[in-house]
């Protein structure tokens, strides 16, 4: 069932055309990842999703509802945390839950939420005093609290450290058996391939694939790399000859090949038939990002 | 409701900002009352100084302060936050946000007042308002007029730095023309009739008048009136969220 569906969106503001023409679909219980570099249209594009901005072109549905009409309803089913959006300096964690939960009809039990996002022993912290990690912690249990269907997720690890940005998608990783949906914005390309069960590519306000991590790399033909230095001289024609090579290049002592399917058991098979042991051995795959730079022309990041 | 509470104890962690609106007023009405002579000799009707000018002075020093730098300094925060953003992705909405704000200013401005009225009875011996009817209609009229004027400058200062600017730049100006430092009864006549249409001095007069036992001025009611509407017609054009 089709909890979000996003039909030929548009967006155009004073000085430039935010987004030109975006659509997906998002499925009930999913993690649907929105990936593009930053000014690609992503946060706009979930704003108008979540009724925050109106949109100029196309239809938006969410459980149903239209965000441009049935604002007042569409607030309760779906739940968001703002990029760069605090609370007051002084509040305390408790109180910030408390009072969020006190604006939904039939909102979750905060004090098990303050324990599920791990922030437990901070129940009594101001807001201020909270770290990067926890504000962000904070922040998705404050979009949980109303019981959403949909949770929309704005950068959520923009500007976090590596342990925390990890311990951030842990605590998706454990929504997400909670059932409800989520909406994953972000431009690191780790974090959608790590979380995400689809993702939309969006490029200069358009959507450039939508597919599975895999399958997104699957399309630009799921190339591998190979790097080794050879404890013997090793002919170029021999390695050629294997029907997984492509192509086989050198820089200085290292060589590199290039190719697909089972590359790499075949090309050690092959070296170990003439006795050359690759040393340094690295396997190297495609990723999000040579998938963004083969369908747009440009890196991600 | 929860968010009243919530709001209040978040403003009640701002003690600093109380001092000034809650006790330098206090404290000027009983140390200059006290210090000064003149504040408390009776003049040829038998009214002191201290009995209604200098308390009514005090109660509009304490909401100028409220509307020109507690309710801006907040919202201006709140709106570079994203607070309010953040609330209006829940069902409540960032509108009710702002009525608590008001709500909370006045209800400061009240606790306030009550306060002078009481210290003026017990170190002076004055009486309450003597018009008391008068004196609470005064009271929310210029209260509402200046709160609204406080978000037209919340809507105008562009971040939270530039804010407090803002607000003393309109602050002192007012405290001058409604007569803290010279009172409206010696200014000359030219000075005497900018104060009639300042919103602050028409306010402070009818504050005075009020406390003093009369009604206060036609004149004085429209212009505080008007100032609302024209603040307050401004204040929905001009206000932003974000």
């Amino acid at each position: 069932m089709k909890v979000i569906e996003v039909r030929n969106l548009r967006k155009q503001y004073p000085n430039h055309l935010a987004v030109a023409d975006v659509s997906f679909e998002v499925a009930e219980g999913e993690i649907f990842g929105i990936l593009g570099p930053n000014g690609a249209g992503k946060t706009t594009t979930v704003e108008c999703v979540a009724g925050l901005r109106e949109r100029d072109g196309g239809t938006v549905r969410v459980a149903g509802l239209d965000p441009a009409t049935d604002r007042d309803e569409l607030r309760r089913v779906l739940g968001m945390q703002i990029q760069s959006a605090a609370l007051p300096e002084k509040i305390k964690v408790w109180e910030a839950l408390d009072l969020y939960a006190s604006f939904y009809p039939d909102p979750a039990d905060w004090r098990e939420l303050l324990e599920r996002v791990g922030l437990g022993p901070k129940r009594d912290t101001a807001f201020k005093k909270l770290s990067g990690g926890q504000r962000q912690r904070l922040s998705v249990a404050l979009a949980l609290v109303g019981r959403p269907r949909v949770a929309v997720l704005d950068e959520l690890t923009t500007g976090l450290d590596p342990q925390a940005r990890r311990d951030t998608w842990e605590l998706i990783e454990q929504v997400r058996t909670s059932g409800v949906t989520i909406v994953l914005v972000t431009h690191f390309m780790e974090e959608a391939e790590r979380l995400c069960d689809r993702i939309a590519l969006i490029d200069a306000g358009r959507v450039v694939a939508t597919d599975t991590p895999a399958g997104l790399i699957a399309q630009v033909g799921g190339e591998q790399r190979l790097r080794f230095r050879p404890s013997a001289p090793v002919d170029d024609a021999l390695l050629l000859a294997l029907p997984e090579v492509r192509e086989v290049s050198r820089s200085g002592e290292q060589v590199v090949v290039t190719g697909s399917g089972n590359l790499a058991p075949a090309v050690t098979l092959a070296l170990a038939h003439h006795q050359v042991v690759p040393g340094d051995l690295r396997i190297e795959q495609a990723t999000l990002d040579d998938a963004f730079l083969a369908l747009t022309g440009r890196k991600l990041s | 409701m929860k968010l009243l509470v919530t709001e209040t104890k978040l403003h009640l962690r701002e003690w600093p900002l109380l001092l000034f609106t809650v006790l330098l007023p206090l404290a000027l009405l009983v140390v200059l009352g006290l210090s000064i002579p003149d504040f408390t000799r009776a003049d040829a009707g038998g009214e002191r100084f201290v009995d209604a000018q200098w308390p009514s002075m005090m109660t509009l020093l304490s909401l100028l302060t409220l509307s020109c730098s507690a309710l801006p300094a907040t919202l201006v925060t709140y709106r570079e936050q994203g607070v309010l953003r953040r609330m209006s992705t829940t069902p409540v909405g960032p509108g009710r946000l702002l009525g608590v704000q008001l709500l909370i200013n006045l209800g400061i401005g009240i606790v306030t007042t009550t306060l002078l009225i009481l210290t003026g009875a017990l170190v002076f011996g004055s009486a309450a308002p003597r018009q008391m009817g008068w004196f609470v209609l005064v009271f929310l009229l210029g209260t509402a007029a200046l709160l609204a004027m406080g978000l037209v400058i919340a809507s105008l200062a562009p971040n939270a730095k530039v804010a407090p600017g803002i607000g003393s730049a309109v602050m002192f100006p007012l405290m001058f023309i409604a007569g803290m430092w010279v009172p409206r009864d010696v200014m000359p006549d030219v000075l005497r009739m900018i104060s009639d249409y300042s919103v602050a001095g028409p306010f402070a007069q009818a504050l005075r008048d009020s406390w003093a036992g009369q009604a206060p001025q036609l004149l004085h009611l429209v212009v505080v009136a008007a100032g609302l509407i024209v603040f307050g017609g401004l204040a929905v054009r001009l206000f932003r969220w974000e």
